[in-house]
């Protein structure tokens, strides 16, 4: 049981705990709330599996010569693609926030049991 | 009934999924195909110390182009519909504590010196013009807790923002023409890896995301500081 896999596994209970979150609840800032969780767990399994054990971050520097790069740094990639996502999840998030502000001022509510045309 | 059923099918598919995903991951031993070129082959090609920053300026170029194009849209579509006319209902603020005040005064400009070294020195160490961009943001977050009263100057912000953004796509049309395609980080020489001014155009990009980012998420921040209208300070009992 290395650190890569319980990050891999807290991932996966992060996006699990979110989903929860989506389906069970009924405020809106809640469910925002709970994707931002799921958001996070997704980040934290794509991190997890770009890591290698006993291996360092891909930075080239006095201790790593750049010959030496591809048997002592982990996977670059994830890292660059989790930073791409971390940006798009605020620009959903602020959306959602957004939307959220819209209704407020619409139904003086936020809670979905109260507005006619969002419940299920 | 049928409902919470559901929700527990669900949730247990879902966990049974990623389950059995978990338990056949296996920690790679050797870094895949594209990794292995990238790691072998980023400091040759790009000058750049740090290898996530050439992957997201000069490698994946296009993708971060249409990253910072997603977080302008988000930007602008907020400002477009928190647009209020109407000043609907008044908040009233305490005023903060003197502590607060006087550290953010003397912390602010720490804190705006901290992102403009992390963006600059992006292609250096861990860091970069989003993660400086926040840093920048913060600032204002602070500025805002201390000064509930505090007006951004938007006028500014958007001509950062709007400057920053063409200049950055200015840059990566000069790749076509002085480099080898779009976004081609070596118009500028390479120079020495780990050196201030070395690795093309990357540093010079990234400063320009991170001017943008910051800019942007300011802007979002005082989008939603002040959708509520008109605001009031408790203890004067008017608007400042």
């Amino acid at each position: 049981m290395n650190i890569g896999s319980i990050a891999m596994g807290a991932g996966f209970l992060l996006v699990l705990i979110g989903l929860w979150g989506i389906l069970t609840r009924t405020h809106i800032i809640q469910i925002i709330v709970s994707f931002s969780v799921v958001d996070t767990g997704v980040h934290l399994i794509m991190v997890a599996a770009g890591y290698m054990h006993q291996r360092t971050a891909p930075i080239i520097s006095e201790g790593l010569a750049a010959s030496d790069a591809p048997s002592l740094v982990v996977d670059p990639l994830p890292q660059a693609l989790v930073l791409t996502a971390i940006v798009i999840g605020l620009g959903v998030t602020a959306l959602m926030l957004a939307f959220a502000l819209r209704i407020h001022e619409k139904n003086d509510t936020l809670e979905i049991k109260n507005i006619e045309r969002l419940r299920w | 009934m049928i409902r919470t059923f559901g929700i527990i099918l669900t949730l247990i598919g879902v966990a049974f999924l990623f389950f059995s995903l978990f338990l056949e991951y296996e920690t790679p031993l050797e870094l895949s195909g594209s990794a292995s070129y990238y790691a072998a082959s980023t400091a040759e090609d790009t000058g750049s110390a740090n290898l996530v920053s050439a992957i997201v300026v000069t490698y994946r170029g296009l993708d971060t182009l249409g990253e910072v194009t997603i977080l302008f849209l988000t930007s602008s579509i907020m400002s477009y519909m928190l647009k209020t006319k109407k000043a609907r209902n008044q908040r009233t603020f305490r005023e903060s504590s003197e502590l607060l005040r006087t550290a953010s005064a003397l912390l602010v400009p720490f804190i705006i010196l901290l992102g403009v070294f992390i963006f600059v020195h992006g292609h250096l160490s861990p860091g970069g013009g989003f993660q400086g961009g926040a840093v920048l943001a913060s600032a204002l977050v602070l500025l805002l807790v201390a000064d509930p009263l505090y007006t951004v100057q938007s006028r500014i912000l958007s001509v950062i923002e709007s400057s920053s953004g063409f200049l950055y796509v200015l840059l990566g049309l000069s790749g076509l023409l002085f480099g080898a395609g779009f976004l081609d980080s070596r118009v500028l020489p390479t120079g020495r890896v780990g050196e201030l001014f070395s690795a093309g155009l990357i540093p010079l990009i990234y400063i320009l995301i991170g001017l943008k980012v910051g800019t942007e998420l300011s802007n979002l921040l005082s989008v939603f500081h002040s959708v509520q209208g008109q605001d009031l300070m408790e203890d004067e009992g008017g608007a400042r």
